[in-house]
């Protein structure tokens, strides 16, 4: 046998052996472990504020750890950045290329970055008398479609050239590529101790990384289609996923499998962003047909929905004090929820 | 590229991708039965921190407009 015919064969031997400890390890489902849990009860939320400015749609947004301010990202060239108790513009970022596909706000709130169809991440100085950039990190070859802050000198990204890397601001290089996925890269999100990160991409795949020593740990399939959001569950045990197959899933970390999926007949539209409140008890999903759904994490039942918007929910996100819940539309609205 | 160059990298991709069966085959899973307990048990003891979950008075919604005051 060649040796390309015995990888083949011991790949799915290895195939076979992690699809039956899986099985092993699935005594029972979530919705059915949670059978006894009081129903989450109807979540009925106000627009609070709706926040007008961008001149296009709006691609991506990002809380500040203040819980306060915002980013978000408009295919009009500019970056905005609000102060969501006044719905008052704080600054307005232009930007190089305006196809633009994500930002992001360090948690220090001194930096924010944007990137998309450049291939790059661009960084840049909020707190300079005249927001100035600070690197242009330039080395994917294919759309930046996320961007995510460790610190004020390191960032991860997420590409369409199928990698995701950790740069160092500083010197503008990557210091670490992250190297499996065989499909475009949509989204990713920091795990709560921030040594792990997750990536969902068009192979309907999403996979956990170490962020210090660049190995995928772990993959999780289920979906059918491009995965275009995913978030941590708040105890770091669980990731949540969106898919143009117009479900959510959770899989859990260490039980290495999907354990629920958010999904009804009626929904035909794909998944564009989520977020999670505070508890985890609560998701978020922002679809193709204008709406938000909200669903119990732990049911699987639908028990809200946010409508308001004349076009497509691109991004959602909840601050750190789960307050509130952001939407943006390609309507060139954001609005936030309560 | 050369069809002996693209055969040697097709070997080089399958033992990689080997290389990373193998590394995910050899974690431990725990049960889906304690997995959802804990995921259970997270929710349960931070639903009373949760504003959305919970609702926020008027008076806490830093969001909220702040109606007018009239003077009578």
């Amino acid at each position: 046998m060649g040796e390309m015919d015995q990888m083949k064969k011991e790949a799915e031997g290895l195939k076979s052996q992690i699809e039956a400890a899986r099985k092993a390890a699935a005594d029972t489902t979530l919705a059915d472990a949670a059978s006894g849990v009081a129903p989450a009860p109807r979540v009925q939320l106000k627009t609070r504020k709706t926040l007008k400015g961008h001149l296009a749609k709006i691609y991506a947004m990002h809380w500040a750890t203040d819980c306060r301010l915002m980013v978000s990202a408009s295919q009009d060239g500019k970056l905005i950045i609000w102060d969501a108790f006044s719905g008052n513009k704080i600054n307005a970022v232009p930007l190089k290329s305006s196809w633009v596909m994500t930002c992001a706000y360090a948690p220090s709130g001194n930096l924010v970055a944007s990137g998309g169809l450049d291939n790059m991440c661009t960084v840049y100085n909020l707190k300079t008398p005249v927001v100035k950039t600070v690197k242009e990190l330039d080395a994917h070859t294919g759309y930046l479609s996320c961007a995510r802050f460790l610190s004020d000198t390191e960032i991860l990204t997420a590409s369409g050239d199928t990698t995701c890397a950790l740069w160092d601001i500083e010197t503008g290089k990557q210091k670490t590529v992250f190297l499996n996925h065989v499909g475009d890269c949509m989204c990713l999100a920091l795990s709560p101790d921030m040594n792990m990160f997750i990536s969902g991409a068009c192979d309907s795949l999403a996979k956990l990384w170490d962020i210090r020593d660049g190995t995928c740990k772990q993959t999780f399939q289920g979906h059918t289609s491009d995965i275009n959001a995913i978030s941590f569950f708040p105890s770091g045990n669980a990731v949540v996923t969106g898919s143009d197959d117009c479900t959510c899933k959770m899989y859990d970390l260490r039980s290495d499998q999907e354990v629920i999926s958010y999904q009804d007949a009626q929904l035909n539209s794909g998944v564009t962003s989520l977020a999670l409140s505070v508890s985890g008890r609560l998701i978020f999903a922002g679809y193709d047909d204008f709406n938000c759904n909200i669903w119990d994490s732990l049911k699987g039942e639908k028990v809200g929905v946010l409508s308001g918007h004349d076009n497509r929910v691109s991004c959602t996100g909840v601050p750190q004090d789960g307050m509130c819940v952001c939407t943006g539309s390609w309507d060139s609205f954001l609005k936030i929820w309560n | 590229m050369s069809s002996k160059l693209q055969s040697s990298n097709n070997i080089a991709q399958a033992r990689r991708t080997v290389q990373q069966l193998k590394l995910e085959a050899n974690i431990e899973r725990i049960k889906v039965s304690k997995a959802s307990a804990d995921l259970m048990n997270y929710c349960g003891e931070h639903a009373k921190y949760d504003p959305l979950l919970m609702g926020i008075p008027a008076s806490e919604n830093p969001f909220k407009d702040k109606k007018p005051c009239t003077i009578l």
